[in-house]
């Protein structure tokens, strides 16, 4: 497996040289632009990343980053609500926006020659958003809306919700992005409008463009329309660091649902805040080992050998702006019940931390890795999304190129001491979601719809 | 693990189209085409760009062949890669990750696949291509992998039960299809799934998985010789037998139904529609197009308009046609809290009647043929858009220059005959409303 994997290596390092150049700019306004050139086919993604999203908001705003990236397609004086996004769709784009943690995004991909189109229209929002009530308040209940559809309907994501908010106290981490309903209920406009003065400048964007494009002519397009755009002071966000956490919290989320779930997470560090730079991608090699695919330890052990779950996964982000989590979750069978479920997961990290891993279980991760970097250029929009992620939470975009590289140097020694030295129970978070009755089957909707209802 | 998707949050639902649909690979790819031997169907285009290569294995053996027995399609399928040719499951799961290939299993209403992505260096090609063969032609059908797959999909299944969405999704196909096979849930019922016997599956695999029914679809970075290999090895083994039946007709609605269904959810699920067209439909393009103007523009359309940017109703509304062999449906959705639900559905059903009555006007048809055209290069921009669409031309026999007239015939749609479709085959009058949530 060793030659197979020294092949992969090869064939990796060969198309990241091969496959588009990368070119970095700073326009005087402090806007960064990162352009990629990928030739293979007659299109471009447009990306722009603003440093902000939910971990830069507080207690009773939250929320307020993802609602603002709603109203940011409600027009501005020069393209009114609406106008936008007709725009982009008569160009024959897609367009989208994401709000998560650390960042808030908006993308268009277009054929070639349209990049102009959203250059013009993504500045103009940049600094000339015109935020008005009529508009905000029919867009905040889209948003409520959103929340009862991502959140308060689905009993996992309500228990991770929960989760988030109990494994940490005073870090950031701790808040949802969508937002509490009740700071929904109580957003005013004068709060998105603080919000898009604070974040939205050149200087605390990036503007991420890959496909068939000549960097030098987006380079000219970039200074026509984002230069004149004025700068901001940025006043970056406090710390905020989780204290110490002193035992292990659990928690019981009841909600309508049919069956049980567990999901519990261990702090951690990121590459962002890591002290040791190789921790972050032992205990991404750590993740992989647990659940990087059919043949790993949990799906292997837990869902065909034990057949205690009928699934079960690990999961952990070392591209994040604070320290997070690496968790671990699990449904059971009709037969098993989540406190089986946890002892089988406890068990596989106590023969982490006891044994190293296997030097078949590394090959395979490495090779998977090595893989993937070949498959992601099949995709010019995860390309950019690599690049804005990285730069948006401070980091280098080349950390994204060196990845496979580190992945490579985890030995299996460092995977056992991650293990042992983050896996332990005075860092342990665990929830459980607790189904209650979803009253026996169906019974007939009232028909009546009877008057206003507080939600 | 399912906690981590819910991070990131979206203006539109289009989220799901940017994760599966992205570019890469220029002109138009002419797509090349041949029959094994043994009668299976070959769709093929180079693209030398990445040392990578996709295939993918369909068989008409979807759901629509369960013939009273839910789920036995899809049982069959999630059994394939669980053991072939005495390899265990976690034994071809090791091998399969080990070269970094990626190796799966799915199945729909009207067919099921495999599918396989490997970098394309023989070193790596060539185990990899042994393996998809191997569950192909030599799945095992092991009893063990059998039961536990079976109550796996049952608590899947009860999984599902949580979300009124899925219960209004299929409750939807059940109301609209009635007698017909598009009827039950591909995935079964927790009482279909466990009245399944094992030799079901080893005849429903016997009878489906042979090449005469086998649409083989492959895009990558090898040349025609090396393609005919390739699919000679994967399937050239396998018996001709018999392609499957046509798919019976599906009788139009008759008269409008609404069901309403109490799920313990703050908002309301509303799906409603009708049989709506077939692939190689003669009406597809002046529907598809259409329907563009009324919800299926994404972020822009006359449903989008009414029932989100004019009144914050609804967080995702939309319409669509899902052509099958068959009349798939034309299917309207959206959510709203609980107590908003009739004011949400009165809006979208004016919407689709004025629609029905008038049709868009020129300004917004020429927007869309805009946007559609437009946004062209962009549907075959990566080799994975070019296989999905490999398969649907070779599943759905569609002519072999169908992605060189797409934007010809998009533009030849007049206003005039989208009313006219639309008043043929569109009745408002006529259509199942399946509403699913919890006390207003």
């Amino acid at each position: 497996m060793r030659s197979l994997l020294a092949t992969g290596l090869f064939l990796a390092s060969q198309l990241v040289l091969a496959s588009g150049a990368v070119h970095e700019y700073q326009l005087d306004n402090g806007l960064k632009l990162i352009v990629r050139e990928d030739h293979r086919a007659p299109v471009v993604v447009s990306q722009v990343w603003y440093k902000v999203g939910a971990s830069y908001e507080h207690d009773g705003i939250t929320g307020v980053s993802h609602v603002l990236e709603h109203m940011m397609f409600k027009g501005t004086d020069d393209y009114p609500a609406g106008e936008f996004s007709r725009i982009i769709s008569e160009n024959g784009g897609s367009e989208n926006a994401f709000t998560s943690k650390d960042y808030t995004a908006y993308f268009q991909r277009l054929e070639k020659s349209r990049l102009a189109v959203s250059f013009e229209l993504e500045s103009d929002r940049m600094r000339n958003l015109h935020l008005q009530e009529e508009e905000f308040l029919k867009e905040i209940n889209v948003v409520m809306e959103e929340r009862r559809m991502r959140t308060d309907d689905k009993p996992t994501a309500l228990t991770y919700e929960q989760f988030a908010a109990t494994a940490f106290i005073s870090s950031s981490v701790r808040i949802p992005t969508i937002g509490w309903m009740n700071d929904l209920e109580n957003m005013e406009l004068s709060d998105l409008q603080h919000w898009y003065e604070r974040w939205y400048a050149p200087n605390n964007a990036i503007v991420v463009v890959v496909g068939d494009v000549d960097p030098e002519a987006v380079l000219k397009l970039a200074k026509q329309y984002f230069e004149p755009l004025q700068p901001e002071v940025i006043v970056p966000p406090k710390p905020r660091l989780e204290p110490p956490q002193k035992g292990r919290r659990d928690i019981t989320v009841k909600a309508p649902a049919e069956v049980p779930y567990t999901v519990m997470g261990y702090k951690a560090p990121v590459l962002a805040t890591a002290e040791e730079r190789w921790e972050p991608y032992a205990l991404e090699v750590l993740a992989n080992v647990l659940d990087g695919g059919d043949s790993a330890r949990l799906t292997r052990d837990l869902v065909r050998g034990s057949q205690i779950a009928t699934s079960a996964g690990a999961g952990y982000d070392l591209y994040d702006r604070q320290a997070g989590l690496f968790m671990l979750d699990g449904t059971p069978t009709e037969s098993s019940t989540v406190a089986e479920i946890q002892k089988a997961l406890f068990e596989q990290i106590q023969r982490l931390q006891d044994e190293p891993v296997t030097d078949e279980e590394l090959t395979r991760i490495k090779s998977g890795v090595v893989a993937s970097a070949v498959y992601e250029l099949d995709s010019v929009f995860y390309q950019a999304m690599k690049i804005g992620q990285l730069e948006a939470i401070g980091l280098d975009w080349r950390l994204a190129v060196e990845y496979v590289d580190r992945i490579n140097a985890v030995t299996a020694e460092q995977v056992q001491a991650v293990a042992k030295k983050y896996l332990v129970e005075e860092a342990l978070t665990v929830a459980v979601l607790d189904p209650l009755p979803m009253e026996a089957g169906r019974k007939p909707r009232p028909q009546s719809n009877g008057g206003g209802h507080g939600h | 693990m399912d906690t981590r998707i819910m991070m990131v949050f979206y203006r539109g639902i289009a989220a799901v189209l940017w994760l599966a649909v992205i570019p890469a690979v220029s002109a138009m790819p002419a797509i090349q085409h041949w029959v094994t031997d043994n009668g299976a169907r070959v769709y093929f285009v180079p693209a030398p760009e990445l040392p990578m290569v996709d295939i993918n294995v369909t068989f008409a053996a979807g759901g629509v062949r369960d013939d009273g027995h839910a789920g036995l399609a899809h049982m069959t399928s999630t059994l394939l890669d669980m053991g072939a040719a005495g390899l265990g499951a976690d034994e071809i799961a090791r091998r399969v990750e080990s070269l970094g290939a990626e190796l799966s299993t799915g199945s729909a209403r009207d067919m099921a696949w495999v599918k396989l992505r490997s970098l394309s260096d023989s070193v790596h090609l060539q185990p990899a291509l042994k393996l998809l063969a191997d569950v192909i032609n030599q799945p095992d059908f092991n009893n063990k992998d059998f039961e536990r797959e079976r109550k796996r999909t049952q608590v899947a299944i009860q999984r599902s039960e949580q979300s009124p969405a899925t219960v209004a999704g299929y409750t939807f196909f059940q109301s609209v299809y009635g007698d017909h096979p598009y009827a039950p849930r591909p995935s079964g019922t927790v009482d279909s799934i466990g009245a399944l016997q094992l030799e079901q599956l080893k005849a429903f695999y016997k009878e489906y998985y042979v090449a005469r029914n086998v649409v083989f679809s492959i895009v990558g970075d090898l040349d025609r010789k090396a393609a005919e290999q390739l699919a000679g090895q994967v399937i050239g083994q396998l018996p001709a037998g018999n392609r499957a039946p046509a798919v019976v007709p599906v009788p139009a609605l008759t008269k409008a139904q609404e069901q309403r269904i109490y799920h313990p959810s703050t908002q309301t699920h509303v799906r409603m529609g009708a049989p709506g067209m077939h692939r190689g439909d003669p009406d597809y393009f002046t529907l598809y197009v259409g329907n563009h103007v009324l919800g299926g523009g994404g972020l822009v359309s006359r449903l989008f308009e009414e029932v989100r940017e004019k009144r914050g109703l609804s967080y995702s509304v939309n319409s669509y046609f899902s052509p099958m062999e068959q009349d798939g449906p034309y299917l309207f959705s959206l959510q709203t809290r609980n107590d908003q639900v009739d004011e949400a559905l009165t809006v979208m059903r004016e919407t689709l009647q004025e629609f029905v009555d008038k049709g868009p006007t020129e300004k917004e048809l020429l927007a869309s043929k805009k946007n559609i055209t437009g946004g062209f290069p962009l549907r075959i921009a990566s080799n994975s858009s070019i296989l999905d669409y490999l398969n649907v031309i070779g599943f759905y026999d569609l002519p072999l220059n169908y992605l060189e007239t797409f934007n010809d015939k998009v533009m030849a749609v007049t206003r005039e005959q989208i009313v006219d479709a639309f008043q043929r085959r569109v009745s408002p009058d006529t259509m199942e409303t399946i509403i699913v949530g919890g006390d207003g």
